[in-house]
């Protein structure tokens, strides 16, 4: 059974995030039925954290349940995130989750980007911001992301796959990935040190 | 069981009444209570140090010095000295002076700190933190337990033939707690050499310390100090305290909203709910504080921190006043009744330490 987590940070209800974010699954969930595995899909609205996540950039710590829903991320198997684009970007919200989440609790994580947004002229958000920020964390990017325009919700644009085409490629993508995948990644934890004369060891060894 | 207060020496405004306390203010402050946490009976007074404001304690020694003259029966701590960017040299120095004028009544709680701009006023590199603290520190023991010290290392320049004065008092150093809130390699330090383990928790909750202090009592087993449940662990814990809750509450509120620390964020209860802050009765306090025990096992340090975020001084002794007459004596009552024999009570230089002054003396 494959854990998939699925991060939408749209503000809407319903938002056209959580929209892409459902497709996304859908298609992940068939794909990997095909290679006869299954996956549970878990989905958090960020905007149900909010006030969680600007309680925990100010204090430190996060209250239950946001430290609840950041296990849900840091334990899955994989994640489908999905922010709408704001001012050029991935929304502040978006940024502020994986902000409070440990640095390296993300490392080798695979993952599937979408993002949607007013226009089709932002599409690019998904390589000039998305994809460096979770390069950054060292997660497994998958190399197809999915953007949502408006009109992708109607007939679409002309000369460019639908949708759910698009969504299925990413799907297969990520799937792949998860297939072929090492054994499940190890529960995030604090890991342990090196023995104390060890440590010492290393500092007075020569720096190669 | 060593109960006592700390402080992180902040200047802050009270915002009751809008006004700032001076630095020099709140140095004397700072002597008023060490003498009321003396005079209540508690056991330790502890001092921060930071290099910057809005904090007045940059020089503890001098603080802990002053304030051994005027007292004769509590132990003068730090929370904490910075072993990243002091000189190992200096700290040896310093502590065993103040050890001499205090007759003993000494240890520290040695950190990393934790504003990132010390490291290059010092001339030291954030990056290399816990090279430093790893170096440092195995240079500070040597200076403490041996009289004559030939060392190299990468951080500091040699010292040939070199003797630390005054010696340590008795030929017996301070006692040593390492205090982290999320670096293993520092629960291994202190481990190694049988030290404390100190983990301030005020500001986090419990579940985040479990790990670190677990694996501390482990290693501390794993070099031979005494098992996994001897290990000597200090706690953090901060209160605002009277008679009846709903007061405590009230009075306490404004600063805890305008707290620089974390005002403006979690309302109180929730940070009531996941850190070690109690607001309330005296009831409410002791039955916080015993659940450390719970979660920790058995302790030996618990310290409050009281006069942060604007609290004046008078607020301050009277609740030390109140802590002294409602709550002090059912807490000791209470660990003494839990602690198995086998568990020290209070911090002690592990056989490792005793051993190798004996063989130096």
């Amino acid at each position: 059974m494959t854990k998939v987590t699925v991060v939408t940070a749209g503000l809407g209800v319903p938002s056209s995030s959580r929209m892409l974010a459902d497709l996304l699954s859908d298609a992940l969930k068939a794909e990997l039925s095909l290679s006869g595995s299954d996956a549970t899909i878990d989905v958090l609205e960020l905007r149900d954290h909010a006030v969680d996540i600007a309680h925990h950039l100010v204090s430190g710590f996060a209250p239950p349940a946001l430290a609840a829903a950041i296990r849900n991320v840091t334990d899955a198997d994989a994640l489908i995130v999905v922010s709408p684009v704001f001012s050029g970007s991935y929304s502040g919200l978006f940024k502020s989750f994986f902000d409070v989440i440990d640095s390296t609790a993300l490392e080798g994580m695979p993952v599937l980007l979408g993002a949607t947004g007013g226009s089709a002229r932002h599409a690019l958000v998904l390589e000039h911001a998305m994809r460096p920020l979770f390069s950054y964390l060292r997660a497994r990017v998958a190399p197809t992301a999915v953007y949502a325009a408006p009109q992708d919700w109607g007939a679409g644009a002309d000369n460019e796959p639908a949708l759910e085409q698009r969504s299925r490629r990413a799907a297969r993508d990520l799937a792949g990935m998860l297939v072929g995948r090492s054994p499940a990644r190890p529960s995030y934890q604090i890991e342990p040190s090196a023995p104390f004369e060890d440590l010492l060891a290393r500092i007075q060894a020569p720096t190669p | 069981m060593e109960i006592g207060v700390f402080t992180v020496s902040d200047v802050t405004r009270n915002p009751l009444t809008g006004e700032t306390p001076t630095e020099g203010e709140r140095i004397k402050a700072a002597v008023a209570i060490a003498k009321k946490v003396e005079e209540i009976g508690m056991d330790v007074y502890a001092t921060g140090e930071h290099h910057n404001p809005p904090f007045y304690a940059s020089s503890p020694t001098t603080i802990l010095g002053y304030i051994a003259a005027q007292t004769e029966r509590i132990t003068l701590s730090t929370s904490t000295t910075l072993i990243t960017t002091n000189d190992p040299v200096k700290i040896a120095e310093d502590f065993a002076t103040l050890q001499h004028l205090a007759d003993g009544r000494v240890d520290l709680i040695l950190g990393r700190g934790n504003t990132g701009p010390v490291y290059p006023w010092f001339g030291k590199n954030q990056q290399d933190s816990v090279e430093l603290t790893v170096e440092n520190y195995n240079l500070l023991r040597q200076l403490w337990d041996n009289d004559v010290v030939n060392w190299e290392g990468k951080y500091r320049t040699p010292l040939r033939n070199f003797t630390s004065t005054p010696r340590p008092l008795n030929g017996v150093a301070p006692f040593v707690w390492h205090g982290s809130i999320r670096t293993p390699e520092v629960a291994e330090i202190a481990a190694y050499f049988g030290d404390g383990f100190f983990a301030n928790n005020i500001f986090w909750p419990k579940e985040h310390y479990q790990q670190l202090i677990s694996l501390y009592r482990e290693r501390y087993a794993h070099y031979g100090h005494g098992t996994a449940d001897q290990a000597i662990v200090g706690l953090g814990g901060q209160f605002f305290l009277a008679r009846k809750s709903q007061d405590a509450v009230k009075e306490f509120r404004p600063f805890f909203d305008n707290a620089p620390v974390y005002g403006h964020g979690p309302t109180m209860e929730s940070f009531m709910a996941q850190t070690p802050l109690t607001v309330g009765s005296p009831q409410e306090v002791i039955e916080k504080t015993l659940s450390f025990q719970e979660y920790f096992g058995d302790y030996q340090r618990q310290l409050f921190l009281i006069d942060h975020a604007g609290l004046p001084l008078k607020t301050v002794l009277n609740q030390l006043d109140l802590f002294g007459e409602l709550v002090l004596p059912e807490l000791r009552a209470e660990f003494a009744r839990r602690r198995p024999a086998h568990v020290p009570d209070r911090p002690v230089h592990t056989t490792r330490r005793l051993s190798t002054v004996t063989a130096a003396g």
